[in-house]
């Protein structure tokens, strides 16, 4: 098993002619990524990378039965493409377009409170289940299939964590980068909580950063429902407070924000907490030991 | 991006919002004109992009405008240096000249995005005029919130319930509810981050109004909105962030280092600092140089440390994955051929087409310290900005 994405999954690209929604599209095609649908209204009817074009999703969906969808559509447009998606039924939504407006935002959280869609992101890597399903930017080549579960705000900080991971030899059920924002569609907690649920998953890595406090709340859940270990990093402990450290979540404000705040709740939830970030892989070998030996 | 106080009056005024009568002023003899004209005492306020200016002698009462022109010139030209700005403080070049109000009661309002529940939220206080962070500390019962329904809008009885919780009295119910669906209707119009007006006066004269006013806007949003875009006022920046931004490094924070990091990604540039730290060394700047498609942003970050003289070592660490490797190698390529670079470069590479990166330096011939990954990366780098060699 693995979380969110596998093998059935049927994916549609929102954006699929534009620069990065082509390059990518291919990419997740050579990974293995079942490609079903591509929208980009006024193209319908067309083929491109050997994946038809929709004018609409909800044609997408019908001709093609997609049960997730990707979106590569600028800011200034990706909430309508959001909310086209979560009309059109489809279950998983994995926005990566960075820049959307905060206040566009509050208006999908709106629509989709009461629907059945789980948005992953904005502003996100997206996810892999390794050697499955790849319906993201990351560089499928550093993964390795295996039951370590991970969990980010960040893209690239995942990719470094991954390849770590994978140099040890150490392989992963599913990687889901939740994105920078301020309000991200899924939350550390949403995935724990799958990763809690899934078989597969023996181990969880969850990578925070500054700002906000969705690591406070991850550490309340582990402490309370998690029995699986986990390993933990938080990015921005030398980041001068009040600035904005490019993701717009990663911002101080209030003491709650800060990585020594953050760092402690996940240590005192049970997290076992990597001091560097060149040793989060390492960190997990550590705690797989020990947890082999003992259960 | 932030304004100046006069700007969001002016916006607030626009919207219906009370504010004081006043002038904005770049001399003291306009300042004294204006306070002739305004008659009576008025009220000279430093215009920064900072708070604390009361304590720190950035606003200052007048009886009369020669009075004024005084105190303004020796306000005008100055730096002032707030607890929220740098020990050098920020420039003072305009001061905003207003009739003195007589205050009965001070109040605070603000709007911001609550991310937990991902809606805007209103949060009035009947203790106003102070740092509301104190006041939640010390007294949380005195801070009332009202959630804002984004299909519904700010709605009259939430300004009841809001006037009605800061116990105003009768007369004032209704034009402070008014004014707290006017902030509202400002917020969502322009794409603001925070709408915040601290103190919100009742006057002797049993008026209520905006004292202070202060706007912060989502720099996502600023694409539909060229007017609020050209009143950023660059002088009250960062020179360095000032001239990355001109050159299109959007991501760029300056610290007080001596390593110049290009990195992409917000959460792997701030690891990167963090390793450096740990390497026992000190970042010169914060840079997520983003989604790289062209060559440009590379050699837009190359001039910014050439430009930096705290530079003393220069820290690639890409990871690709949207952002393109070969790309970020040919743009450190082309930054070579445009300009002379003297400080040590180290470049760790990894991710989406690495090898034709890693190729593309190699054909090139220019020199740079190669590092394996991360932690290395911030050895050398930490090193050579030591002056060491590796």
């Amino acid at each position: 098993m693995s979380i969110l994405i596998d093998k059935k999954t049927r994916l549609l690209v929102q954006g699929i002619t534009g620069g990065e929604g082509s390059f990518h599209t291919q990419r997740c095609i050579e990974y293995g990524s079942n490609v079903v649908a591509g929208v980009t209204p006024g193209k319908g009817g067309s083929e491109t990378l050997g994946v038809p074009i929709f004018n609409t999703v909800e044609t997408a969906v019908e001709k093609t039965q997609a049960n997730a969808s990707i979106i590569f559509v600028p800011a200034a447009f990706a909430a309508d493409a959001i909310l086209e998606a979560v009309d059109a039924g489809i279950p998983l939504v994995v926005c990566i377009t960075e820049g959307i407006p905060v206040l566009d935002m509050v208006m999908v959280h709106n629509y989709l409170r009461g629907k059945q869609t789980r948005l992953i992101g904005p502003n996100c890597p997206g996810l892999i289940s390794p050697g499955k399903c790849k319906a993201g930017l990351m560089a499928g080549e550093i993964h390795l299939p295996g039951n370590i579960g991970v969990v980010s705000r960040s893209g690239t900080l995942t990719y470094e964590t991954v390849a770590q991971l994978t140099s040890l030899g150490i392989g992963q059920s599913t990687c889901v980068g939740i994105g920078g924002d301020p309000l991200p569609g899924t939350t550390f907690v949403d995935i724990l909580e799958l990763f809690q649920k899934d078989k597969e998953t023996k181990a969880v890595v969850l990578i925070g950063e500054i700002g906000g406090i969705a690591e406070q709340d991850a550490a309340d859940f582990i402490k309370k429902k998690m029995n699986k270990p986990v390993v933990a990093f938080v990015a921005g402990a030398t980041a001068p407070p009040g600035r904005r450290m490019g993701h717009a979540g990663a911002i101080i404000s209030g003491s709650s924000g800060r990585a020594q705040d953050k760092i402690a709740a996940l240590a005192a939830a049970g997290a076992t907490i990597a001091s560097s970030p060149a040793e989060i892989g390492l960190t997990m070998r550590k705690v797989l030991q020990k947890w082999d030996a003992t259960h | 991006m932030k304004i100046h106080e006069y700007q969001a009056k002016a916006l607030m005024s626009e919207f219906g919002i009370p504010i004081p009568q006043g002038a904005v002023a770049t001399s003291a003899a306009e300042v004294k004109k204006i306070a002739a004209e305004l008659g009576g005492r008025v009220a000279i306020k430093a215009q920064v992009y900072a708070g604390g200016r009361g304590k720190a002698g950035g606003i200052k009462v007048a009886g009369s405008p020669e009075e004024a022109e005084t105190l303004a010139a020796q306000m005008l030209g100055t730096r002032l240096v707030t607890h929220q700005t740098a020990t050098e403080g920020v420039p003072v070049s305009k001061v905003l000249v207003e009739k003195a109000v007589s205050v009965q009661q001070e109040l605070y309002l603000s709007i911001v995005v609550a991310t937990a529940n991902r809606m805007s939220v209103m949060m009035a206080s009947e203790a106003g005029g102070m740092d509301i962070e104190e006041v939640a500390r010390t007294s949380p019962e005195k801070i009332l919130l009202e959630y804002i329904d984004r299909a519904t809008g700010f709605q009259a009885f939430q300004g009841r319930k809001l006037a009605y919780g800061m116990n105003l009295s009768q007369n004032l119910i209704r034009p402070a509810a008014n004014l707290m669906a006017n902030l509202y209707r400002l917020f969502q119009a322009k794409d603001c981050s925070l709408a915040e007006i601290n103190p919100l006066v009742v006057t002797t004269d049993g008026e209520i109004m905006a004292l202070d006013a202060k706007l912060n806007f989502d720099d996502n949003a600023l694409f539909r909105h060229s007017d609020i875009e050209q009143l950023h006022d660059v002088e009250q920046e960062d020179p360095l962030e000032v001239k990355a931004n001109e050159l299109g490094v959007k991501n760029y924070i300056k610290m007080d280092g001596n390593i110049g990091c290009l990195v992409n990604g917000a959460g792997l540039a701030m690891a990167v600092m963090d390793l450096i730290t740990l390497a026992g060394g000190r970042p010169a700047n914060f840079l997520d140089i983003g989604t790289v498609n062209n060559t440009d942003r590379v050699v837009a970050a190359f001039k910014v440390f050439t430009t930096d003289p705290s530079v003393k070592a220069i820290l690639v660490n890409i990871f690709g994955g949207i952002a393109r490797v070969d790309v970020i190698a040919q743009g450190i390529v082309e930054a070579h051929h445009q300009m002379d670079i003297p400080q040590p470069l180290v470049i760790r590479l990894a991710g989406t087409n690495v090898d034709e990166g890693k190729s593309i330096l190699a054909e090139s011939g220019i020199k740079f310290i190669e590092a394996t990954n991360f932690l290395d990366a911030a050895s050398k780098a930490v090193a050579a900005a030591k002056g060491e060699r590796n």
